[in-house]
């Protein structure tokens, strides 16, 4: 490789990194702001105008707190908890394409890391690893209730994870490719994929919501009956990369949904865009409307979280084993069939 | 038998129909109802800035009042003292010298007047029991502070400000 | 070359650790690393849906479902029963029939030659999918059939027994 090539590649690792830490702590401050809004209140307002400084005010509050271990804690594994759990959110972002190619002169970007032919196999893995260090962290705090919180995520995650699995086929049975790049480019201008796959769509939703841990499906972080679930003996930053984490699986898991069912970074008439506005600026108008849909999907994370109250867990358990698996394979069928009458 | 009135409801237990079941029109409804709140304009008060308006019979902070002249108007009776429930209300008298008589209105007058703002109730009772209509509980909320022993307030902080100044 | 050898290096020594570790979770987050090195052996041989599929199946489901179960178990060492000595000698005996098994089949075999493969992609989805599906689409329809038999005798075990309800 090329050293250009290097360094741009490496200039977007940092700034999708920097992105998506700014995305995080934003979310954290959106969280509260929108939820005021939905209760007819007026939201943190103090830290700055609108108190749009009220990040930087938790930051430093969280990164000033005492550092609590706890005695019988297992110390290693205590501080690879969370530095897991903020890893795993964090190597996500390697594969989804935030838009087409960028020409600068003799130099061709690639605004995607790394387009890996398996990048929802990728996506679905580091998902799935994600879980440890919820269980990591909640094993070695030698606290009953971060076990129990433990206990819940991974056993929740497992169950999720399949009709996950099951969704996303019926998905590669329209696209017939796993590389995320090329499930993008399927779905120029207005072909999004959410009109063949709107079943599909609302399968993975809700599984998105009980990977990230999102109410209705907070059953690990559960107050009510866990104290604060596997982050009860966490405090300071340990705490907030538990809570970052949480919000960069969010985001990311909103840019999942976006690149494979809301058509990426397409838009109807992009083709016109890009014959009067020029092909740069028609690709910088697509990234612009992939974070659109991104904030609009975080946006309906946490408008769900003040709508639905918390699942019961064998409530869970239901949902997730007896309607979502059953129904996820029925529309793989569906679309099997549909796919074989149209190619007849 | 006769109802008292309408409001009694037979409660049916009903089998879920297909739609309810399905769960998803119900999440749809409850989405509609959030989202109205959501542009509905917030009840909240932020409070140092904007205050709420106090009722007319409000009970606040409490003020020693001057008469028409602009003299104290507390003989330090005790009566207030006395009729304090809570017992937040301290005073030691003393007699006027001659040349304050446009301090003061009686011979007597508190010399100290203490009350002890985390103990008081606001009963208003102090109010009432007081023969010379010498303290009103008229004044605002009490400020919050940092210390206990700020919050015993002081003639300093109770007496109303002079008249002609 | 010498990515496999510090990556061979590292699946060996964690899987030494897997055995030594006193604590049963740790040698199961050791046997994570271990599943981990295996993952980084399948890239480097090209073969990128088996390593993403060794990351999801082994590293992502089935170590949480072992480390779920073992933090449902009591691990502490005072209830833990002393292991008699019979278990001991025939635990020896088993190990080291299953040394010698190894041994004599590695030295039957003789030294590997290097594999070289025909198709260097042959580990991509596509290619691995028209390899399955077609030349080896017998035992492939053989093996799904023994995961759905398993599948139907777990629910089996799940269900209620008619009698004891």
């Amino acid at each position: 490789m090329e050293l250009a090539e290097i360094g741009i590649k490496f200039a977007l690792v940092t700034i999708i990194f920097a992105i998506s830490l700014v995305i995080a702590m934003y979310s954290t401050y959106a969280e509260r702001k929108i939820a005021a809004f939905f209760q007819d209140r007026i939201g943190p307002n103090r830290a700055g105008p609108w108190g749009i400084l009220q990040p930087l005010a938790d930051g430093g509050k969280m990164f000033l707190k005492e550092e609590i271990i706890p005695t019988n804690a297992s110390g290693f594994l205590f501080i690879v908890g969370p530095s897991l759990a903020i890893m795993t959110a964090c190597i996500g972002s390697a594969v989804i394409p935030w838009g087409q190619k960028l020409v600068i002169g003799s130099h061709v970007i690639d605004l995607q890391v790394a387009d890996i032919n398996v990048g929802i196999l990728y996506i679905f893995g580091v998902v799935s690893l994600g879980v440890y260090g919820v269980m990591i962290g909640g094993w070695a705090s030698n606290n009953k209730y971060s076990l129990l919180g433990a206990i819940r995520a991974a056993s929740q995650n497992i169950s999720y994870e399949i009709s996950m699995g099951l969704s996303i086929i019926a998905l590669l049975l329209v696209t017939g490719t796993l590389s995320l790049r090329q499930i993008a480019e399927q779905q120029h201008s207005w072909h999004w994929n959410i009109i063949y796959q709107p079943v599909g769509f609302i399968l993975f939703l809700v599984c998105a919501f009980a990977e990230t841990n999102r109410t209705p499906f907070d059953l690990p972080e559960c107050e009510t009956e866990l104290v604060g679930g596997y982050h009860t003996e966490y405090s300071s930053m340990k705490l907030g990369f538990y809570l970052f984490a949480e919000y960069i699986n969010m985001f990311i898991s909103s840019a999942v949904m976006v690149t494979l069912y809301w058509g990426a970074y397409n838009y109807p008439f992009m083709d016109w865009m890009a014959a009067h506005i020029g092909t740069n600026g028609a690709v910088i108008l697509g990234v612009v409307l992939m974070f659109a849909k991104i904030f609009l999907f975080i946006f309906f994370f946490m408008w769900v979280r003040w709508t639905i109250p918390r699942f019961r867990y064998d409530q869970l358990m239901d949902l997730g084993w007896k309607v979502l698996i059953p129904l996820a394979i029925a529309n793989i069928v569906v679309t099997g069939i549909v796919i074989t009458l149209i190619n007849r | 038998m006769e109802p008292l009135s309408n409001k009694r409801k037979v409660v049916e237990n009903k089998p879920l129909n297909f739609l309810e079941r399905a769960y998803l029109p119900a999440i749809l409804q409850g989405l509609a109802i959030t989202m109205k709140h959501f542009f509905r304009k917030p009840v909240t008060i932020s409070y140092p800035e904007e205050k709420r308006e106090f009722s007319e019979n409000f009970r606040g902070m409490h003020s020693l009042k001057r008469d028409e002249n602009g003299k104290e108007r507390c003989t330090a009776c005790g009566l207030c003292a006395l009729s304090c429930p809570a017992e937040a209300i301290t005073m030691t008298a003393a007699e006027r010298q001659p040349g304050e008589e446009n301090l003061y209105r009686e011979e007597k007058y508190a010399a100290v007047y203490e009350i002890n703002m985390l103990r008081c109730i606001f009963c208003g009772l102090c109010e009432e029991a007081c023969p010379k209509e010498a303290i009103y509980l008229d004044g605002d909320i009490v400020p919050s502070d940092y210390l206990r022993k700020d919050f015993i307030y002081g003639k300093d902080k109770l007496v109303e400000a002079p008249l002609n100044q | 070359m010498n990515t496999f050898y510090f990556i061979a290096f590292l699946s060996v020594f964690f899987s030494i650790l897997v055995i030594t570790a006193k604590n049963p979770v740790h040698s199961i987050l050791y046997l994570i690393l271990t599943f981990f090195t295996f993952t980084i052996h399948y890239i480097l041989l090209n073969a990128q849906f088996l390593a993403i599929v060794n990351f999801i199946v082994y590293m992502g489901a089935i170590l949480v479902l072992f480390l779920y179960t073992l933090m449902l178990m009591n691990l502490n060492k005072e209830s833990e029963q002393p292991k008699s000595n019979l278990i001991k000698i025939a635990a020896v005996i088993g190990g080291g029939c299953f040394l010698v098994t190894i041994v004599a089949s590695l030295r039957a075999l003789g030294a590997s030659s290097p594999v070289v493969l025909k198709d260097p992609g042959l580990g991509l989805v596509k290619n691995l999918g028209k390899t399955l599906f077609n030349e080896y689409l017998l035992p492939f329809e053989v093996s799904s059939v023994l995961l759905l038999s398993a599948m139907v005798g777990a629910v089996l075990l799940a269900t209620k027994d008619p009698k004891t309800t």
